[in-house]
């Protein structure tokens, strides 16, 4: 088994129950996709430099579930998607919304098991 | 106290205004000849262009206490104090101000009395009218009044010429080399110039000059110089100069103390001044010796910029001194010569044809020990070094309203201001010949405020300049674009602008390669999101035109896949409600039926509208139907800095509401009207002429290079109606329809390859199961449709059912 990138903060969780979402070929860089997870809504996203984040599909500010759909860039150093309804920009590391600190949308673990993106949202 | 002033002109406006502002307490009567109030005579020429009426009227001073208008003051009864106007009208005053400014001396030549002059907003309106039956024009005066005359007169379809009978054009202003480099310009403009020669008569439709040449002439305006309006002083016994204008004090006072004269006829230190500043300073004078305080004129500045679209010439200072330097290119059209004091140690003044640069830096400086070498001077303004930052606190930077460096340096700070338009509304600098702005742009940067063009974080440049840098570097994405000229990895503001210039450039499907990764939602899905993650399907029914068939087809699919259906504003079909994985099996029916995309979701062309025109309506004159559908098809698919929505009517009822567009086209009898820089929205804005009577390729081959020239200068979401503004509608002509620039082949160029290229996206989409992998719910679900869309039932038909929002 080759890990190719594995959140550190979850490295010691116990409680990881990994569902294998599609190959990691599949995605596009700089582009995310939806996956239904455990019942879950995790948005999946493919940065420019090969690193994976899952975040909450849903956007707390209009209510729907387009996260996934948003265009993936930076604000500084911080890998960002901007919510495609009315473009608030939520930290791919963090799910936190950076124009409002106080709105943020949960995140996963994400990793790739021989060419496979697994998810985690136990 | 009571005052009357006589005239309702700049210099008026500016007195009663004063008044207000010192808080005067008596009564204010102004009397003016003209039907309107007072207007931005110095702006007068936009009037023909862009600018209307409204627009260049000044606002009216609240301290105003009766305005008398369309009336002329005949004579004054100076031991009643009492004005009578010629309409019988009396005034009493305590206090009389005139400020009657001048008029435009028209030579006593045979047939005078057919020309026009270039002074008034009725003067305007009648040279317009003459020229619209007329094909050519003669200015006499090649002065910087009559120069603009004539780039009207060519602004409004006439081949015109100027006749001066100095040497050289502009000879009050510029010396014999500039004069020579000046002539070049004006040329290039497309206007004929003949020097050295004066008007010998005026003929039915043709003048003839001293020199025995004729000219065809269907029009012809005198700007041969201006006599100050002094005929009320002279009938009232007050002393008039040997050459015209009312004799004043340094206070404005005429030999009568209750009676003043301000302005273009007022003769002060032996002077008479042409230019709005001097008059300004006179009437702040004259309003502070009313009110008991001591102010005295001494003196105006004469410098003097040329407001001619594409050509720069400005003087200032004294033309004229014991050193002189210059720098003459006349290759590039440029010619600047600066005057300095014998010491060489002081600037006296200047000259710049063709690169007016160092004007509004230099300007300021005249009279001042000299901070920099003379020679680099003559490129101040082309980055070398000095800049009105360095300036004193005491320099004056606009010279028009006497706002110093220091007073707008305390506002910025002071106030707080951080851009252009702050500036103006509090110190009042730049609001009315507009050439020391850039001068206030540069001071608020020293004063740390940072005007950015810069689109986003990533990148310092705005879209006309990244589209450049992508044209002339042959960039094909977005990622050798950030790592070359930008930093980070882009956001929802670069990525789509990025985006839109690569499809304008290079064309292809926009969910090729890398460049899908730069859409924005809508782009990405070529559908329209909808408040619950569902999407909206658009195709396109060129010029609203649509067959029985095709709207069976489109009521099948509605109905088979449960969508919501409306007509748009945009004479068309909208088909709300789709989820993400059904819009390829909704494309695949609509395709299969000879639909195609329309664009609703793309920064493109959206629709044509039309109205029936000759083919039904009674009133038609073209055939609206026919032509718009053929604008749409050329145009579809073209991404643009923003939406472009077109119209055409088929007579001048307009029933295609064709002015409220981006262009719109309005038949005539011989032809067509091209309108453009209309919209809707937000800031409503109706469409400017921008030719007329065209035949229908004249008609294409104009909107083709409007819009490519459009796509390539306009910035980030900037519909027409702002960017046809920002570039005034005289350059565009100028650009586009007399290739100003040069660049109309690759303009139209440009555009034939987007018409050869064009194909339609949602076809290639269906038909590319690379592409199809994207339209899916979920990846790991491919058949989940996503649970947390639902609808509900409203008059029929579906609509989404509101889902809570609860934050974090
Ligand atoms: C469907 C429609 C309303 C309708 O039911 O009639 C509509 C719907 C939308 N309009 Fe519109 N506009 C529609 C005609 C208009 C018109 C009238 C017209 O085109 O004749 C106008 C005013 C004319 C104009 O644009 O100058 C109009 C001015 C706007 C504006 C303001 C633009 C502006 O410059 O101020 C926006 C916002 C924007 O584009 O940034 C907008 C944006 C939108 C968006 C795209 C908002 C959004 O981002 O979700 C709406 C989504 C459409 C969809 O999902 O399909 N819509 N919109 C019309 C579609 C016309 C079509 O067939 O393509
Ligand atoms: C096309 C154009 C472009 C110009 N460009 C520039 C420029 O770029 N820079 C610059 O500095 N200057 C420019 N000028 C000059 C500037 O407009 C004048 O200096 C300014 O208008 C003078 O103002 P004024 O109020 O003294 O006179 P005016 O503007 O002439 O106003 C006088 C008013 O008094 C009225 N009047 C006269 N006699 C009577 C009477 N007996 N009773 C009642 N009313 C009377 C007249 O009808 C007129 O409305 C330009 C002028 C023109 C025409
Ligand atoms: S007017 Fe507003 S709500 Fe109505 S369609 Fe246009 S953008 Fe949407
Ligand atoms: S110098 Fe004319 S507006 Fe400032």
């Amino acid at each position: 088994m080759t890990i190719i990138q594995q959140n550190p903060a979850t490295r010691s969780s116990i409680r990881e129950a990994w569902v294998p979402i599609c190959a990691y070929t599949d995605l596009l860089p700089e582009r995310g996709a939806a996956a239904l997870v455990a019942g879950h809504q995790v948005a999946v996203f493919r940065t420019f430099d090969g690193r994976l984040f899952a975040v909450g599909n849903r956007d707390p500010f209009s209510g729907a579930y387009v996260i996934s759909r948003g265009i993936v860039g930076t604000r500084g150093e911080e890998p960002v998607v901007a919510a495609p309804m009315h473009k608030q920009p939520f930290s791919l590391v963090t799910g936190v919304c950076l124009d409002d600190p106080a709105t943020a949308i949960p995140t996963y673990p994400i990793r790739v098991v021989n060419g496979t993106v697994e998810v985690s949202a136990a | 106290m009571r005052i009357v002033v006589v005239g309702y002109g700049p210099t008026a406006h500016r007195l009663v205004e004063t008044l207000t502002d010192r808080r005067f307490t008596g009564t204010i009567t102004v009397i003016g000849e003209e039907p309107r109030p007072a207007y931005d005579r110095v702006a007068l020429t936009s009037y023909l262009t862009d600018a209307s009426l409204s627009d260049l009227t000044y606002p009216a001073p609240e301290g105003l206490t009766a305005v008398r208008l369309a009336d002329r003051v005949d004579s004054i009864d100076r031991d009643r104090r009492v004005v009578t106007t010629a309409s019988g009208h009396e005034e009493p005053y305590d206090v009389l101000v005139l400020a009657t400014g001048s008029a435009p001396f028209v030579p006593p030549v045979p047939g005078a009395g057919r020309a026009f002059v270039y002074r008034t907003i009725d003067d305007l309106d009648a040279i317009r009218a003459a020229s619209a039956g007329a094909a050519s024009g003669v200015v006499v005066g090649g002065g910087l009044l009559g120069l603009e005359a004539a780039d009207a007169l060519r602004g409004l379809g006439l081949s015109t010429h100027v006749v001066e009978m100095g040497g050289r054009l502009m000879p009050r202003q510029v010396d014999e080399g500039g004069g020579s480099v000046l002539r070049g310009h004006i040329e290039r403009l497309g206007l004929a110039v003949h020097t050295g020669t004066g008007l010998n008569r005026i003929e039915e439709d043709r003048v003839v000059l001293a020199d025995g040449t004729e000219i065809d002439a269907g029009v012809v305006v005198f700007s041969a110089g201006i006599r100050p309006r002094d005929e009320l002083a002279r009938q009232a016994g007050l002393p008039v100069g040997e050459r015209g204008g009312v004799v004043v004090d340094q206070g404005m006072r005429t030999a009568d103390p209750a009676i003043y004269a301000v302005g273009e006829c007022a003769l002060v230190g032996g002077m008479v001044y042409g230019l709005v500043a001097p008059c300004f300073t006179m009437a702040e004078v004259a309003a502070d010796r009313i009110l008991g305080g001591s102010a005295e004129f001494t003196g105006g500045d004469l410098s003097a910029k040329l407001k001619l679209l594409g050509v720069d010439v400005a003087s200032f200072g004294q033309l004229s001194g014991a050193l002189d330097v210059t720098y003459m290119d006349p290759v590039g059209g440029v010619y600047k010569k600066l005057f300095i004091s014998d010491d060489a140690r002081t600037l006296l003044g200047g000259i710049c044809v063709g690169d007016a640069a160092p004007y509004s830096l230099l300007r300021p400086l005249v009279g001042r020990e000299l901070t920099a070498q003379p020679s680099d001077l003559l490129f101040a303004g082309s980055g070398a070094g000095l800049s009105e930052a360095d300036f004193p606190d005491d320099a004056q930077v606009c010279s028009c309203n006497n706002v110093t460096k220091g007073e707008i340096s305390t506002a910025i700070t002071g106030l707080g201001l951080t851009d252009v338009a702050g500036v103006k509304k509090c110190t009042r600098a730049g609001t009315s010949c507009g050439s020391c702005v850039p001068a206030l742009a540069s001071i608020l940067a020293s004063e740390g405020v940072v005007l950015s063009k810069a689109l986003c974080e990533h990148f310092d440049h705005s879209r006309p300049e990244l589209f450049d840098i992508v044209r002339v570097r042959g960039i094909t994405t977005f990622s050798q674009l950030i790592a070359e000229h930008g930093k980070g990895r882009g956001c929802d503001i670069c990525k789509p602008a990025v985006a839109s210039i690569l499809a304008s450039l290079n064309g292809g499907h926009v969910l090729e390669g890398e460049q899908a990764a730069l859409q924005d939602t809508n782009d990405h899905f070529l559908a329209n999101i909808q408040k619950n993650g569902t999407y909206s399907v658009v195709p396109r029914i060129p010029g609203g035109e649509i067959t029985p068939e095709k709207l069976i087809v489109i009521g099948e699919v509605a109905r088979d896949f449960g969508l919501y259906t409306k007509i748009t504003g945009g004479q068309r079909i909208d088909l709300f409600g789709a989820r993400v994985e059904e819009l390829p099996k909704i494309w695949k029916r609509l395709v299969d039926a000879g639909f195609e995309s329309g664009h609703a979701y793309g920064k493109a062309l959206r629709t044509v509208k039309s109205c029936v025109g000759s083919t039904w309506c009674r009133y038609g004159v073209q055939d609206a139907v026919g032509m718009a559908i053929a604008l749409e098809l050329r145009y579809r698919g073209l991404r643009s800095p923003h939406k472009i929505k077109a119209a055409v009517s088929g007579c001048a009822r307009e029933c295609a509401e064709a002015r409220g567009k981006d262009f719109g086209v309005i038949a005539t009898e011989n032809g067509w009207n091209l309108y453009v820089g209309g919209n809707g929205g937000f800031k409503p804005r109706h469409a400017d002429l921008l030719a007329s009577d065209l035949t229908d390729e004249e008609l294409v081959r104009t909107i083709d290079r409007f819009l490519m020239f459009y796509i390539r200068t306009a910035d980030r979401l900037q519909r027409t109606a702002a960017w046809v503004q920002g570039v005034g509608l005289d350059y565009l002509r100028a650009v586009i329809m007399n290739d100003s620039l040069g660049i109309c082949a690759d303009l139209d160029a440009g555009m034939e390859r987007h018409v050869a290229g064009y194909f339609d996206e949602w076809a290639a989409t269906v038909e590319d199961p690379d592409k199809l992998r994207r339209f899916v719910s979920f990846v790991n679900a491919p058949d989940t449709p996503d649970p947390s869309i639902v609808f509900e039932a409203e008059r029929d038909q579906i609509k989404p059912v509101l889902v809570e929002v609860t934050r974090a």
